[in-house]
């Protein structure tokens, strides 16, 4: 029986050290801003990051082709907020028209400008173009991706909020930023 | 909608992750990237001292970070049997693309085996024959002795002529130096095999025959020439999508105005500017939009010419900067011969050229005063001049090449700071074999195959159903031949070796052709293949290769091949192995001890036996200092190591100032001369040395005047317009409306061999797209999307209408070598009398086919152009 209880112990000590091992490395994923997660208190990480909802703006405040500059999912990430005029596949709002993007290029993270004239989004870096009425469906570029949309819902009073993204925003490799 | 991948976040490589060089294995540009492998049970974090980078990760990073990688630079790969995670980035220190990444290079990680993330799972991961009439694996043994048995039959009954062989001889993926040695030594040193093609064309034969023959290497300049150069002109070349980051990298600066300073300290006491281009191409491409938006449209000369008339043009420059006195006299009479009689014989006036070109005779003179005026001051106008597929797929291939580098060399612009005559090439270069030992012109094989010739076909890393011209008419008559083969294997049991062999024999003796395909992907060739052969590719070996500056770096093996495939070069010693044993079998001795020297166990015994002791200044390269010189690498040929006596840099030719090698030249893609006369050491490879000294090369060749010839001078062709000069060109001309103009976009690598399983690549090109003005829309009835059937008396294909805002009126322009619509079917046989294809001069009429089909509706048809904020 000493035997016994000798090899139990000892496999509870190595069973103890892995999971000690595993939670140090969960803990990297699991810290999410502001939630001040420690090692010591690891959680298992989510398997997606979770978003914020954003007010945006309110539908009254659109016009047709005049882009409003928003930020999501943080002050550091900009994009721009669209109504086109009519229904696009993703569009939200009373015409199914009003989409939102990134504006950081998913190539080398330069800052996009809206073409009115052909509902583009373009880079003045590398002449990447992206059509806003086809999900950011990269008309021609350099990026692997196409441009990041945020998902967007709109309440009961107009107002419009973006609560996700469906691409990997340039410049950061957790669309929220880890602490 | 757009195909998204939904990916929110990326594992972080930790601080010791592995890091390897890397160059992109796609085209010539080879940029420099580095892959970031560690255990798939691990990770980094974001803050500095967690992660790889040293960065703060918990911030928005930068424009052009180096600390960022996008979802398609990530994967999840076998490395030494353990899964780990793998990041493949640009490299910010690589001196060609400087933290650069195209759309076709930042998904090397994605186009990559993975059996977690199910990407390429193409792939061949075993060898495959037709065995119960179809494809089983098999052990490499089993199939190496029936290509053994059937090749020493075929080879004993009709001789070495009835082997027949497509190998490519490139760089890069499907190619580089271990892999075109290995194919090399097995074709033309254990044998002699004349009766082999290359990848894209149907003879063994080089593109660019005339500039050989001018003593001029077609990759002269560096890619710095295209920084300090007064003007650019480009022939037949979109290079924003098919040499991206060379001309983001290297030409923009200059169009901007941003590489000034560099002028200035390299090029002192003579005036600069930002650059002027002038390009030459019928069809109006991004690369002409990003050029005016970058140096304005009064510094961008676009000269749309009618199809295949640039012959005309060149020769124009030519006489009209002749009759100014611009040309450089003291070089012609110092480096070249043959200047007045060229002159004389190639004489075209402004007008005569306008004629024919279809430009104006003030396009054409202020072109040529870009080209050659000289500069305030004086100064001797510096131009590099830079052509492509539009000149080398073009009409009069030969002629046109020699042409232009007439207009190169009477400028004085080769060997030159700014300068340069250079192809820009499609693959990198990685070319060491010994002679070619067929005849000039090289037999057309494609022919040979189509009317029955050859008993057995070895292809290695080309797919002609779709990369040749006349492919319809090539793929019914290879298939018929192929099937009489299967049919015949099909009543055997496999267990009967030689009751198999007998039956393939007998059916190739009535017209049968047995088919072996070593590829890293089942291509369309290999439907009517036997045996095919799982090869590695770039990474999964140490692979070498040079770009089209002759930049040599080494891609180390950062990852497991699929399964039991295995690098080219080992592959062809297995298939010499076997070919010994079954010749001494046989009882010919004789034959049997031609294939004793393959007894390479890695990449780099081929690599040594091959370049180190082969190629002109390998006994100064090895893995070990490749390694050390990282992305960077250095400039062939090498000439020395760093801290020992060496040629002055500026020494192209030789091992002292001015010498002169006559190596043989004719398949040495991109350097001259590529050989000693005779080989450093032929005797037993040396040990690979694990000394790390830097290898000093040579930034430009030529610099010292002496060129490729017997007597060290270029030589100036004659090269008289003589209209569409390809058999049977202009007829179709007459006979079909449309141009069928074709070409490449920025999406897809080549074939589309990866890209057809990457969900990005076909979400945004299901079909090829065939661009028509909206003209010629309206006239056929067509809707965006709508596909087509493109037709004339070679064959038939499919394409997708794309409308184009600045297409021309019956000039359509179909995208080529598309799984989904093969634009060679469209194709004659018509090739020069070098055997050299005419893919681009291509008539034919179109319809339509069916509505746009639904994998279209998520498409854009918006215009490609990138236009300046207004």
């Amino acid at each position: 029986m000493a035997r016994c209880d000798k090899l139990v112990d000892v496999g509870r000590r190595a069973f103890f050290a892995r999971t000690a091992a595993a939670a140090a490395g969960a803990a990297v994923t699991a810290s999410l801003p502001g939630s001040g997660a420690r090692a010591a208190e690891a959680a298992p990480a989510l398997a997606l990051v979770t978003y914020p909802a954003a007010r945006l703006a309110n539908i009254k405040d659109l016009k047709v082709d005049e882009p409003i500059n928003i930020t999501y999912p943080d002050q550091q990430s900009p994009g721009i907020l669209l109504k086109l005029g009519h229904p696009v596949v993703g569009g939200v709002g009373p015409d199914q028209d009003v989409v939102a993007f990134s504006t950081m290029c998913p190539h080398k993270g330069f800052p996009l400008f809206y073409r009115a004239s052909d509902k583009s989004l373009n880079c003045p870096g590398h002449y990447s173009r992206f059509d806003v009425e086809k999900g950011g469906l990269e008309i021609w570029g350099h990026a692997t991706q196409n441009l990041p949309q945020f998902r967007l819902r709109v309440d009961q009073n107009g107002d419009i909020y973006a609560q996700g993204v469906d691409e990997l925003l340039y410049g950061r490799l957790s669309n929220i930023l880890q602490a | 909608m757009a195909y998204k991948r939904n990916i929110d976040r990326l594992p972080i490589p930790p601080k010791d992750a592995k890091v390897h060089n890397v160059v992109c294995h796609y085209c010539i540009v080879g940029c420099g990237y580095h892959a970031l492998s560690w255990p798939v049970d691990r990770q980094g974090g974001p803050q500095s001292g967690r992660n790889a980078f040293g960065a703060d990760l918990t911030q928005q990073q930068g424009a052009m970070s180096g600390n960022w990688f996008s979802p398609s630079m990530y994967n999840i790969v076998k490395q030494d049997g353990r899964d780990v995670h793998l990041v493949i980035m640009p490299d910010d220190n690589c001196e060609v693309n400087s933290g650069l990444n195209s759309i076709r290079g930042s998904r090397i990680a994605e186009m990559s085996y993975s059996a977690v993330r199910q990407t390429q799972q193409q792939r061949l991961t075993e060898s495959l024959v037709w065995r119960y009439g179809q494809m089983q694996p098999t052990s490499w043994d089993d199939a190496l002795d029936l290509v053994a048995r059937v090749t020493a039959s075929v080879i004993a009954d009709q001789g070495e002529d009835g082997l027949i062989v497509s190998m490519y001889d490139h760089g890069g993926a499907g190619g580089g130096y271990e892999n075109t040695w290995g194919t090399g030594k097995l074709y033309f040193g254990a044998m002699k095999i004349k009766n082999v093609r290359i990848h894209n064309r149907p003879a063994y034969n080089s593109e660019v025959h005339a500039t050989r023959d001018m003593g001029v290497g077609e990759l002269n300049n560096c890619y710095e020439d295209a920084e300090l150069a007064d003007t650019i002109v480009v022939v037949g070349a979109n290079s924003l999508e098919t040499q991206t980051n060379y001309f983001l990298n290297h030409w923009v600066p200059n169009l901007r105005g941003t590489s000034l300073d560099k002028k200035k300290t390299q090029l002192p006491n003579e005036a600069h500017e930002a650059a002027r281009i002038v390009i030459v191409d019928p069809r109006r491409t991004v690369t002409t939009a990003a050029c005016e938006a970058e140096a304005g449209k009064d510094r961008v000369m676009h000269l749309a010419i009618n199809s295949g008339t640039d012959l005309a043009l060149i020769n124009a420059w030519l006489t009209y900067i002749a009759d100014k006195g611009w040309v450089d006299h003291a070089f012609i009479q110092a480096s070249t011969t043959g200047f007045d009689k060229a002159l004389t014989a190639n004489r075209t006036s402004l007008e005569d050229a306008a004629r024919i070109t279809g430009l104006t005779v003030d396009q054409i003179r202020q072109s040529a005063e870009w080209m050659a005026q000289p500069k305030q001051g004086g100064a001797r106008r510096r131009t590099m001049f830079a052509y492509e597929k539009g000149l080398i797929w073009g009409n009069d291939n030969y002629r046109t090449n020699a042409a232009y580098v007439n207009l190169a060399l009477a400028t004085g612009n080769v060997g030159r700071p700014g300068g340069g005559c250079v192809r820009l090439g499609g693959h990198q270069e990685g070319y060491s074999r010994p002679d070619y030992p067929g005849p000039r012109p090289a037999p057309y094989i494609d022919q040979l195959l189509i009317s029955g010739k050859g008993g057995v076909h070895h292809i290695w890393g080309c797919d002609h159903y779709k990369t040749t011209l006349n492919a319809l008419n090539f793929k019914q008559a290879y298939k018929k031949r192929t099937d009489m083969v299967k049919d015949a294997m099909s009543a055997v049991p496999w267990g009967d070796r030689q009751g198999m062999v007998t039956a393939i024999t007998d059916a190739i003796k009535k017209g049968g052709l047995f088919a072996v395909d070593v590829d890293i992907v089942p291509t369309q060739i290999g439907q009517a293949c036997h045996v095919m052969l799982p090869a590695a590719t770039s990474g999964e070996m140490n692979l070498t290769s040079m770009n089209g500056e002759r930049r040599m770096r080494l891609t180390e093996r950062y990852m497991d091949p699929p399964g039991s495939a295995m690098p080219d070069c080992l592959i062809a010693a297995g298939i010499a192995n076997n070919l010994e044993r079954v010749f001494g079998e046989m009882g010919k001795q004789d034959v049997a001890q031609k294939f004793t020297s393959f007894d390479w166990k890695t990449e780099e015994d081929a690599f040594m036996d091959g370049y180190h002791q082969h190629e002109k200044g390998g006994q100064f390269v090895t893995y070990a200092r490749l390694r050390a010189m990282g992305t960077n690498g250095f400039q062939e040929p090498a000439i020395g190591l760093e801290g020992e006596e060496h040629a002055a840099p500026a020494t192209t030719t030789g091992g002292t100032p001015g010498m002169v090698v006559q190596g043989p030249t004719l398949n040495a893609r991109g350097k001259e001369p590529t050989k000693q006369a005779t080989p450093a050491n032929t005797s037993t490879p040396p040990i690979a040395s694990s000394d790390t000294r830097k290898i000093i090369g040579t930034k430009r060749l030529y610099t010292d005047g002496k060129f490729n010839t017997k007597d060290g001078k270029a030589i100036f062709l004659a090269t008289a317009w003589r209209g569409l000069s390809v058999p049977g060109k202009a007829e179709e001309q007459k006979q079909f409306p449309f141009l069928i103009n074709n070409g490449r976009t920025n999406h897809v690598w080549q074939s589309a061999y990866l890209d057809q399983q990457d969900d990005f690549v076909t979400s945004r090109w299901p079909f090829p797209f065939i661009q028509l003005s909206p003209g010629d829309m309206a006239d056929l009835g067509l809707k965006p999307g709508d596909l087509v059937e493109v037709y004339n008396e070679n064959g038939s294909t499919q394409a997708m209408a794309q409308p184009s805002a600045v297409a021309r009126p019956k000039e359509a322009f179909m995208l080529f070598a598309y799984p989904k619509g093969i634009q060679g079917n469209v194709v004659s046989k018509g090739v020069n009398e070098l055997v050299i294809p005419n893919y681009k001069q291509t008539w034919g009429n179109i319809r339509k086919l069916a509505d746009a089909p639904a994998n279209t509706k998520d498409l854009s048809f918006k215009s490609q152009e990138y236009q300046v904020p207004s």
